[in-house]
């Protein structure tokens, strides 16, 4: 089952099956520190993703917390796969830019068959799923909730794989704190025929409210349009935000027993 | 926390995000659902609802829990939805060499002990899945095959499975009533009921589960094989 590294003459005469009662390899070796990640480190927030009438949208912030700690300002979580396929992470940054690599590798040797032949969006979520699963089984998750967002021949396809590997399809989709604030938006306002406009609007709205709620989200954002045409990934721009809402002015008003 | 700019170190312990996976993480989640699937003597019904959910969250209200096996073999399952996805692959893959090996589909009771040998290969590292397995028996009877996560599995008249089937599973025994399993020699253990009846029955079961089971809901997805193929319809469930 798993490696335990321990002498074959200590297992003799062992009633235990050391095997089965210690599944992780966490003391097989002196040399070697355990490279299991147990945490994550530098972490992005919510992905939002919808679809609209001529493809799909995806929207997230340009932060990268470490622990409660805006560290980094300008990480791209939103990153082209191939020619019409963007992936949006949130989690752990480090693993997301390793799959972003392991992508690269397979488009680019997708692309050196020459045959007109190229990974579908579809193929694209595939890959992530038994990427994902597979770490996980090897109790060395990556990190993230990844969506991906694409269009192939007409169809549009947006998908999303968490951590452990579920995964899912929907015309909208978020992640972590989004799934909680942007979802209910969506499903109040989403259409099969928003048009570019009206998607781009719905986005931010949501990541406005997002940026109200969160906090560690920040006014800088993207965002990333897949249709028919190829991928188009915005320049970072911020919202104006409003403070002025009552609630916002004296929050405590009316929660009796806060200061 | 000064020196841990340049380098990389861990958060401090203070910082919330830290001390959130302290508990570290967990390879399982319940994703929840509930199916359901009833034997009569010339077909076989069965259901699942379509909700994916984790915790109080619903991450998607329309996702199939169903998965054709083979013409006459219909899987459902709930639990872990990465485990049974990965089930749902090794299964198919599995029937895919058999029709290449032997030029015709595998039958469904031998599906049913393949998927409890799948199930008990993992018994140390479990595929979290609650599976019921329906369809018709080589005789052309209907046939459900009820397991547990680690691959026991028994051939009954009716059966269901997941989040709901608590409030399910004695609402079926309260109205299929099929002989008790220690009579001898065995009585028939397909339901009686027509095939009309045996799909208002389940539809009438998982209104009432989505009622009570948050897990449960959205819509329900139900098939009916028979001796003319395989047919699918929708009912609308709560959503709240």
């Amino acid at each position: 089952m798993f490696a335990t590294g321990i002498a074959e003459e200590d297992r003799k005469g062992s009633y235990v099956d050391r095997s089965i009662s210690r599944p992780c390899n966490f003391e097989i070796s002196q040399q070697s520190p355990v490279t299991h990640t147990q945490y994550p480190y530098v972490t992005g927030t919510s992905v939002l993703g919808i679809k609209y009438k001529d493809g799909v949208l995806l929207a997230a912030d340009m932060a990268g917390s470490y622990g409660s700690t805006v560290r980094y300002k300008s990480i791209h979580r939103l990153k082209a796969v191939g020619s019409h396929a963007v992936l949006g992470a949130s989690g752990e940054i480090s693993d997301f830019q390793q799959v972003t690599q392991y992508l690269d590798e397979l488009v680019l040797n997708d692309y050196m068959w020459e045959d007109g032949n190229k990974l579908g969006p579809q193929e694209i979520h595939s890959y992530l799923n038994r990427l994902m699963y597979n770490k996980r089984n090897k109790f060395d998750p990556f990190w993230n909730s990844l969506v991906l967002g694409g269009v192939e021949n007409g169809q549009k396809y947006l998908g999303v794989v968490n951590m452990i590997g579920v995964h899912y399809k929907d015309n909208h989709v978020a992640t972590g704190f989004g799934n909680h604030l942007a979802r209910p938006m969506f499903r109040n306002e989403w259409r099969e025929d928003l048009t570019l406009e009206e998607g781009v609007k719905l986005l931010e709205k949501c990541l406005l409210v997002l940026f109200y709620r969160d906090r560690s989200s920040i006014n800088k954002f993207q965002i990333a349009k897949i249709t028919e045409e190829g991928v188009v990934i915005s320049e970072p721009f911020a919202l104006k935000p409003n403070w002025d809402f009552k609630a916002f002015h004296n929050p405590t008003l009316g929660a009796d027993g806060s200061w | 926390m000064a020196m841990a700019m340049g380098c990389l170190l861990p958060p401090e312990p203070s910082q919330a995000a830290y001390r959130e996976h302290q508990s570290t993480w967990s390879p399982y989640e319940n994703n929840g659902g509930t199916c359901v699937a009833i034997a009569g003597l010339d077909y076989c019904v069965i259901a699942a609802d379509t909700r994916m959910s984790v915790g109080f969250s619903i991450l998607t209200r329309e996702h199939s829990k169903i998965f054709q096996l083979s013409e006459k073999c219909i899987l459902a399952s709930s639990g872990f939805q990465a485990d049974i996805r990965t089930l749902q692959k090794h299964l198919d893959a599995r029937h895919k060499i058999y029709q290449h090996e032997h030029n015709k589909q595998m039958s469904c009771p031998a599906m049913a002990q393949l998927l409890s040998n799948t199930l008990y290969y993992k018994r140390f590292f479990p595929y979290y899945a609650f599976n019921v397995v329906g369809g018709l028996d080589n005789e052309g009877k209907g046939c459900v095959y009820t397991y547990d996560a680690v691959g026991s599995y028994e051939r009954v008249g009716y059966s269901s499975q997941g989040s709901g089937m608590q409030l399910i599973m004695p609402v079926l025994d309260n109205q299929l009533k099929s002989a008790s399993p220690l009579l001898l020699p065995a009585k028939e253990s397909a339901t009686s009921l027509t095939e009309s009846e045996a799909i208002d029955l389940i539809k009438d079961t998982f209104a009432s589960a989505a009622e009570r089971d948050i897990y449960t809901g959205d819509s329900m997805e139900l098939l009916v094989v028979n001796a003319s193929g395989i047919r699918r319809e929708y009912m609308e469930l709560k959503k709240d």
